[in-house]
């Protein structure tokens, strides 16, 4: 490989799980450092300056979750929330802190390197600018405002676009329902979940093939919607 | 609101909440279909319902007037349109949420300011507003909830208004709001979780009955004084009735409650307590109690005032009480008394000005003998006999120092020589002594050292001067040596009291538990009454004896039913009260913030009355002390209580979280290494080997969860974080995460894209769809379809998952959600037989029924997940901004 390679950091204070992540991430390609605690982690992050961080939220020293916005404001690198902790909550709250991702312990290791993946090119893309987003059969054309399946523009709605377009500016990525709400219809509808599933549930109905079983816009039980199919 | 009717202004009624919840709008609603019925011409200018279904049902045939849409940038938002109100000119428009900010644009930034103007046109307004809203109120409110509200309303839009307090028990309102009945607006939700706490509901919900009292409402103003919350009278008139012994003092009191009532005034009824009570017959001091009994019944206070004379104490504490009007009886002193004294009411409206005296006619009972002051002791009148003693042996030294001092010369002056035993025994023994001294002075004098000497016979007229001036001194000098003499006993009875219940407040400080009280105020009182005493408290099986003194009383049937009712009432019984006076004993409740805490009872050993009138005052002083000092005994214990509750919740939680922590590392290994081997090819290694351990620990993982699923919920631990939750999502979440399980069976969905949205915790109802998913492919028969499918019925929204197998054993199809139940033959399916009674905690906790049976045709069977009506999101598209 000529190119460099990816950093990076794993946080966790499990050596066993670094060890794992670590051999995982070195098997693909990428450079790896680790750190046991919030403050090694801050360290490192300063130091190694790496791509991406792997974030426990269970740490000795201080809540994970209080990290992640030290973390956000210091470094633009892709963050992965890696926790054994169950309460959705939590998940929701360290997504709208900034975490791009996240993935609950026990892990599988494709499903974590892929999601790895997909955030990295993310970030590559945004500066690239990518103005079509193609997933399934699905077309999204971001410049002319067009969407498309089979070829066949699908007429939506301005709220159904926006949504739509809003999910495939970062295809793959979680979005939790208050990013979304906040985005399409303004901070004061924050809380107004059936907004979402009305939406949801019509451009269900005029993009999948199947709506009762979606693949396109799928959901993650208690914390929100991401689009799926972009980089299959 | 009088007022305002006759200005030809509408007239404001407001239903008065404490909280979100107690039901505001259903009560509003109510009585506006009632009034509809009674033919008033009501609609409805704006009420949120929030999907209540009840609520709803309510509005029912009532006209609602079209809410006006508001453009605010971009966004839609509704208001109630007043102009369309004012259009249709009903007599009753109903406006919920009277604190509502209206959309930017309106006409008035706020709701109470359409209100206003509907009122000024005459249209009567009922509405809805929350204690918390009240602009005075909005401090304190936030001082204890921590939750500030910004919208509220100024206290004199209620002030005229007619108020309605809305109240439901806190208890209630939690459970309420636990069955998600309460729409809390959804800015608000973490906040108010905080906020709906019982102390903060409880406190709530006496600010409403206060400020509602306040108000207008007198049947709040009972509640208040019922409670003698007397403390929020600002001002205005305050009533006060002398009370005397006289048997008109009741006819009194009752005058005086219809005054108070009519002036909605609070009252007292005091009683002067002059040397003279002192001397009052077992029959007076009765009726004193009764009277005082009564005015305590009736609401007001009673007070008992040591002083020298009625009318100095009637002034003194009129004063003090800030008291307006003042009662008294019509003398019944005669004529001649009256003469002699000055008539008791000419004295008082003289010399209290701004107190408005009413002097009403006795109400004594014709053919009742005459009630002539019985003096309990003559001797207190007549003095002791060593005192004439004294007096006699006092003169025979002054006439011996006389005589030698005669034969010296011829002093005229040597009368003034007697003044020394006159007022000696004037001043020591009271008048009679002294006018016995003064006499015998006299005569001494006269014997020995007038002309002529040795006889009585008084030749010279100047020397009748003397004799008088020594009976006149002797009378002076022992009124005001009485008078003197009396101020010190008041001040020392007094003094005594107030340091008795000084003393008693410095022990109740100390203590800490019930029983130390209990012994404490027995004692106490026992001991400084000379009565027996019980204090009874209430426990799980009813009044229970707490402490005694002397410790061996006991009590009978008729005792523990007055008990009871004193409980009950608050309010005394038993001897010398009006409630089973057959009791030998006199129970008094001890009342701490309007709560009956215990009760407690005196009685003497011969069963006479246990209490004298003068006593009574300290007697309720000491209980009220004691009273305060069990709520604060409780409330510490209670705290205590909860605090201790709290944390085994945290540690609780706590363990959980570790557990769950530990138990999942090692998983997150052991199942990433095994995919890492399934995934790196290994010759010779047997991928079948790879393959089972990466399944292997799957289930284990799911074991894993399962056991903290249901540790959370035997542990009662389970925090709902409801959201509008679409079932096609949750359904094919859980198709999803099992997709590698459920392999071998096909898949139907029947979940119909339109069913409404329920609202529920997505992450229980993921584990419970995984669950019920994970039983049907565990008992299907290879290659048997797992059909799901959503039906929409009136009054609930089922999910069925139906699989094709050995079905259920018959009746026994409720025994499967059993923890480790797993019924005959299905032994080698394997599994902990947690799964279904987890369905089953997690779908309880939500509001769900879950049920097990066998499938119709016989394929199979079939557990359905029922949602009630109450818990499906009416949402619609068009609502949508």
């Amino acid at each position: 490989m000529t190119t460099l390679a990816y950093k990076v950091l794993i946080v966790d204070d499990e050596p066993q799980i670094r060890r794992l992540l670590r051999n995982t991430l070195m098997r693909a390609d990428y450079e790896v450092s680790q750190a046991a605690t919030a403050r090694e982690a801050m360290s490192l992050l300063a130091i190694e300056k790496p791509d991406a961080v792997l974030l426990d939220l269970g740490l000795p020293d201080r809540d994970g979750l209080e990290l992640v916005p030290l973390i956000r404001a210091q470094s633009d690198a892709t963050l992965l929330i890696v926790s054994a902790r169950e309460a959705t909550a939590e998940k929701v709250a360290a997504l709208d802190l900034g975490a791009d991702d996240y993935v609950t312990k026990p892990f599988d290791t494709e499903e974590l390197l892929a999601r790895l993946r997909t955030s990295l090119r993310r970030r590559v893309r945004a500066s690239a600018e990518s103005q079509v987003v193609n997933a399934w059969n699905v077309e999204i054309d971001l410049v002319n405002r067009l969407v498309r399946k089979h070829g066949e523009e699908v007429r939506l709605t301005p709220k159904e676009y926006a949504f739509l377009s809003e999910l495939a500016k970062h295809p793959g990525r979680v979005f939790t329902h208050k990013q979304l709400l906040s985005a399409v219809w303004g901070t004061v509808f924050e809380q107004n979940i059936e907004y979402v599933r009305i939406v949801v549930r019509n451009l269900r109905q005029k993009l999948e093939d199947d709506p009762s079983s979606p693949r396109l816009i799928v959901n993650e039980p208690g914390i929100g919607y991401r689009l799926k199919g972009a980089d299959a | 609101m009088r007022e305002a009717a006759q200005e030809g202004r509408g007239r404001l009624k407001v239903f008065l909440g404490a909280a979100p919840g107690v039901g505001k709008t259903y009560e509003m609603l109510t009585e506006g279909m009632a009034r509809r019925r009674a033919g008033t011409d009501a609609v409805i200018g704006v009420v949120e319902t929030h999907g209540r279904v009840e609520t709803e049902a309510l509005i029912g045939d009532l006209e609602i007037v079209p809410r006006r849409e508001v453009d605010y940038q971009g966004r839609i938002l509704t208001e109630m349109d007043i102009d369309a109100v004012l259009a249709r000119r009903p007599q009753l428009v109903l406006v919920d949420e009277l604190a509502h900010t209206n959309a930017p644009g309106s006409r008035h930034p706020k709701r109470y300011q359409d209100v206003e103007e509907l009122l000024a046109a005459g249209i009567h307004v009922y509405s809805t507003v929350n204690i918390q809203h009240l602009e005075s109120l909005n401090d304190v409110v936030a001082s204890f909830t921590k939750v500030r509200v910004r919208e509220t309303v100024p206290d004199r839009v209620l002030e005229n208004a007619e108020i309605e307090v809305v109240d439901i028990p806190p208890d209630e309102l939690i459970e309420r709001l636990k069955e998600g009945k309460v729409y809390i607006p959804h800015e608000a939700t973490r906040a108010l979780g905080h906020f709906f706490s019982k102390s903060n509901l409880s406190a709530l919900r006496e600010l409403a009955l206060r400020r509602a009292a306040q108000a207008v409402d007198t049947q709040m103003l009972d509640y208040l004084r019922a409670h003698a919350l007397a403390g929020t009278w600002a001002g205005g008139e305050r009533v006060l009735v002398a009370v005397s012994e006289l048997p008109s003092s009741e006819g009194l009191v009752r005058s005086t409650k219809r005054l108070a009532d009519a002036l909605r005034a609070p009252w007292t009824a005091v009683h002067i307590e002059t040397p003279r009570t002192g001397q009052f017959s077992a029959e007076e001091r009765g009726r004193l109690a009764a009277a005082m009994q009564l005015a305590a019944q009736l609401g007001g206070n009673v007070a008992s005032v040591p002083a020298a004379n009625v009318i100095d104490g009637l002034k003194a504490f009129a004063t003090d009480a800030r008291a307006t009007q003042l009662v008294v009886g019509k003398s019944s002193r005669t004529r001649w008394f009256e003469l002699r004294h000055g008539s008791v009411v000419d004295r008082l409206v003289r010399e209290t000005p701004g107190l408005a005296v009413h002097v009403l006619p006795s109400e004594e009972p014709a053919g009742r003998p005459s009630l002539k002051p019985a003096r309990m002791s003559e001797r207190g009148t007549w003095g002791r006999p060593v005192g004439y003693a004294v007096s006699a042996a006092l003169v025979a030294v002054i006439t011996l120092i006389g005589v030698g001092v005669y034969s010296f010369g011829n002093l005229t002056n040597l009368a003034l020589l007697y003044l020394i035993p006159v007022m000696a025994a004037a001043t020591l023994y009271g008048l009679r002594t002294g006018l016995f001294a003064g006499i015998l002075s006299s005569l001494a004098y006269n014997f020995f050292f007038l002309e002529p000497v040795h006889t009585f016979t008084i030749s010279d007229p100047e020397n009748l001067l003397t004799v008088l001036v020594l009976i006149g001194v002797a009378v002076v000098t022992s009124q005001l040596a009485a008078r003197v003499r009396l101020q010190a006993d008041l001040a020392q009875k007094s003094s005594g009291q107030n340091a008795a219940l000084a003393s008693f407040a410095r022990t109740l400080a100390g203590l800490s538990t019930e029983d130390e009280l209990g012994q404490t105020l027995c004692a106490e009182v026992s001991r400084l009454l000379g009565v027996n005493a019980v204090l009874l408290l209430p426990k799980a099986k009813g009044l229970t004896l707490s402490a005694a003194s002397p410790p061996e009383n006991r009590l009978g049937a008729i005792e523990t039913a007055a008990a009871n009712w004193a409980l009950d009432h608050k309010q005394p019984a038993g001897r010398g009260s009006d409630t089973l006076t057959a009791s030998d004993w006199l129970f008094q409740p001890l009342v701490a913030g309007g709560r009956a805490m215990g009760v407690f009872g005196v009685a003497l050993d011969d069963g006479g009355d246990p209490v004298r009138s003068d006593q009574l005052p300290l007697l309720v002083s000491f209980i009220d002390q004691a009273a305060m000092s069990l709520e604060r005994i409780n409330l510490v214990a209670e705290m205590a209580n909860v605090s201790q509750l709290k944390e085994r919740d945290r540690l609780r939680a706590a363990l959980l979280s570790s557990v769950s922590h530990d138990l999942r590392t090692p998983l997150t290994t052991i199942l990433a290494s095994a995919s890492q081997i399934k995934a790196a090819n290994i010759e010779g290694l047997d991928p079948a080997l790879a393959d089972g351990l990466v399944v292997e620990a799957e289930r284990l993982n799911r074991f894993v969860a399962n056991l903290l699923d249901m540790a959370r919920v035997e542990a009662g631990a389970l925090c709902l974080q409801l959201e509008a939750v679409d079932l096609t999502d949750a359904v094919a979440g859980a198709v999803h995460d099992l997709r590698n399980r459920l392999e071998s069976h096909p898949i139907r969905l029947e979940v119909p894209a339109d069913l409404p949205l329920v609202r529920v915790d997505p992450q229980l109802l993921h584990h419970c769809l995984i669950n019920l998913l994970d039983n049907a492919g565990k008992y299907s028969n290879p290659g048997g379809a797992i059909t799901i499918s959503g039906t929409r019925s009136p009054g609930e929204l089922a999910l069925a998952i139906l699989d094709e197998g050995p079905g259920l054993p018959k009746g026994r199809e409720r025994e499967v959600f059993e923890t480790f139940t797993r019924l005959e033959g299905s032994d080698r399916k394997g599994g902990t037989g947690l799964g279904l009674a987890i369905v089953k905690g997690f779908a309880e906790a939500m509001g769900l029924t879950v049920t097990a049976a066998n499938r119709d045709d016989g394929k199979g069977a079939v557990f359905s997940l029922r949602f009630p009506e109450r818990l499906i999101v009416r949402a619609s598209g068009e609502e949508m901004p």
